[in-house]
């Protein structure tokens, strides 16, 4: 499969890669920094090739209910903000989960709380992976590191969104949105016309009528189905867990950072190791479900784990829960836009490693 | 080779562009590159600045403390960048509007009046083309004939009536560059 060289954002590259999946609809509104992805689908007008549909919302809150729409349809649908943005979609977010839509959204993530800053930030981890609305759900949380793997993960996330019937999030950051690399890009694929059997779009006579909702007033049905999706999960758990490790084989202090953090601590470990410090990175590429076991398997070796991110220690807990308290964990990062520079990580190593 | 640059200045000086037509201009030669700007309230006026890094490995980190080369456009960027250049690495500057020149001794220091050459050739637009000239006199990491190809790349083919003008402020660059320390 011959795949074509661009150079681009990790911004572009989601739209590029999105009309190049074959999405049949896109429902967004301009928010910094991921206004490129509308400004792309704009100017590329793919509703005149592919039939994909383009459409800028009135506000989040419409665009996520859009996607609900189509996602009923049985459509491969996706929408895209950053943080405050996201905040508002979350109800939308949690009627798709519970009512067991596939869908595709993605978060460029920005410092918060509130309106915060445009710069940055990691800090929507919470919000991401433990849930974010209301109920007993997960997405799956796809975490690109480069640009090459916010065009990668579009099609992945479309993959595993209809595979679990489950909405999925890729979780950026204003640093990766807005920087420039190398990207290789899939073929033009054609929007696929076939309709998943659960998808409403008129019921034939030959079949029971097909119901999208997520409403259920009878509790012992509705703990049946609560039931349903911790079996989803759980398949999910055991079955899409994604990780990259870096120089880990002999580590004895380990950097666990997904994202542009990773892509920092990567660098860390480079500068560790001309120390002659045996550092390593273990870089979660699916947040939900989390790289618990090979953490866990980790702690048994290492002297020290280190969870670095841009948010307040957000990740660490799960890192905690993974390590279950046979090593040292401790949390690394900047907030607020600001983003950790490989010196900073290097430092904060050795002030830990004369500390012990 | 890994060469990390930052180039700083004030925005409009066409500095995310310089750095874009050097990224560019990285992939025509086949070498992995990454283009990390300052986003936000800089593109509305006020500083700008943009870390470039080239290299024939896969680049680790977009985001530095430590430059091998800082090509500086204003006083403010000097203030900020002038001790993020690594010992032994380079610091590139035009003296347009500087007060306090750079006073660091451990490193190597460029002067290009690019701001003047630009006004005596009569494109004022090709003013950063005079600066990626100095610099790729004094590190050739990119071949002239990359950087003509990164230039038809990165501009709009609208545009491309003007490559010559900016093929001609890249030597303009070359010849004019002078080593101060």
């Amino acid at each position: 499969m011959e795949r074509e060289l661009r150079l681009m954002k990790g911004n572009e590259a989601i739209a590029e890669a999105a009309i190049r999946a074959g999405t049949d609809g896109y429902f967004g509104y301009p928010i910094t920094p991921q206004s490129e992805i509308v400004e792309y689908l704009m100017e590329a007008k793919p509703y005149e090739t592919t039939g994909m549909v383009v459409l800028q919302a009135e506000s989040e809150i419409a665009a996520i209910n859009m996607v609900y729409g189509g996602a009923g349809c049985g459509k491969k649908v996706m929408t895209t903000s950053s943080s405050p943005g996201i905040s508002l979609m979350q109800e939308g977010i949690t009627y798709i989960a519970g009512a067991e839509l596939p869908c595709l959204i993605d978060n460029i993530v920005r410092g918060g709380p509130g309106l915060g800053t445009i710069q940055p930030a990691q800090s929507d981890y919470f919000q991401s992976v433990k849930g974010g609305g209301h109920g007993d759900y997960h997405l799956i949380v796809l975490a690109p590191a480069s640009v090459q793997e916010m065009a990668d993960f579009v099609e992945l996330g479309f993959d595993l969104a209809f595979r679990y019937r489950n909405p999925v999030m890729i979780l950026s950051d204003g640093a990766i949105g807005q920087m420039m690399e190398k990207v290789y890009l899939n073929p033009q694929k054609e929007r696929s016309g076939t309709v998943p059997e659960w998808a409403t779009t008129g019921k034939p006579p030959d079949r029971e009528r097909n119901i999208i909702t997520s409403l259920e007033l009878d509790s012992a049905k509705q703990e049946l189905f609560n039931l349903k999706l911790i079996a989803k999960y759980d398949e999910i758990k055991e079955k899409e867990v994604r990780f990259e490790e870096f120089q880990c084989e002999d580590a004895e202090y380990l950097f666990v950072a997904y994202g542009t953090s990773a892509r920092v601590c990567q660098k860390a470990v480079q500068l560790a190791r001309n120390e002659g410090i045996r550092a390593g990175l273990l870089r979660p590429v699916t947040l939900f479900p989390f790289p618990e076991k090979q953490i866990e398997r980790f702690a048994e070796k290492v002297k020290i784990i280190f969870s670095v991110e841009m948010s307040a220690g957000q990740m660490k807990e799960d890192v905690m829960l993974a390590a279950a308290g046979r090593v040292p964990v401790f949390h690394f990062g900047r907030m607020g836009g600001m983003v950790p520079t490989p010196e900073e990580v290097l430092d904060f190593l050795k002030s830990k490693i004369t500390g012990d | 080779m890994t060469e990390e640059i930052i180039i700083a200045g004030f925005g409009g000086q066409g500095i995310l562009s310089m750095g874009k037509i050097m990224a560019y201009s990285g992939v025509m030669q086949d070498m992995e590159v990454s283009w990390m700007p300052s986003y936000g309230p800089e593109m509305r006026g006020g500083t700008a600045n943009v870390t470039v890094i080239l290299s024939d490995e896969k680049i680790s980190s977009p985001i530095l403390r430590q430059f091998d080369t800082a090509i500086i456009l204003n006083q403010q960027s000097l203030d900020k960048f002038e001790d993020s250049v690594k010992k032994g690495g380079i610091i590139i500057y035009d003296s347009h509007g500087i007060v306090r020149h750079p006073g660091r001794s451990d490193v190597s220091v460029y002067h290009v009046n690019a701001m003047e050459e630009a006004g005596k050739m009569n494109s004022p637009k090709t003013f950063n083309m005079i600066v990626l000239g100095a610099y790729l006199k004094i590190r050739p990491v990119l071949s002239l004939e990359n950087v003509v190809k990164g230039l038809e790349k990165s501009l709009p083919e609208r545009y491309h009536n003007l490559i010559p003008d900016n093929e001609k402020a890249l030597k303009r660059g070359m010849e004019t560059v002078s080593r101060i320390s």
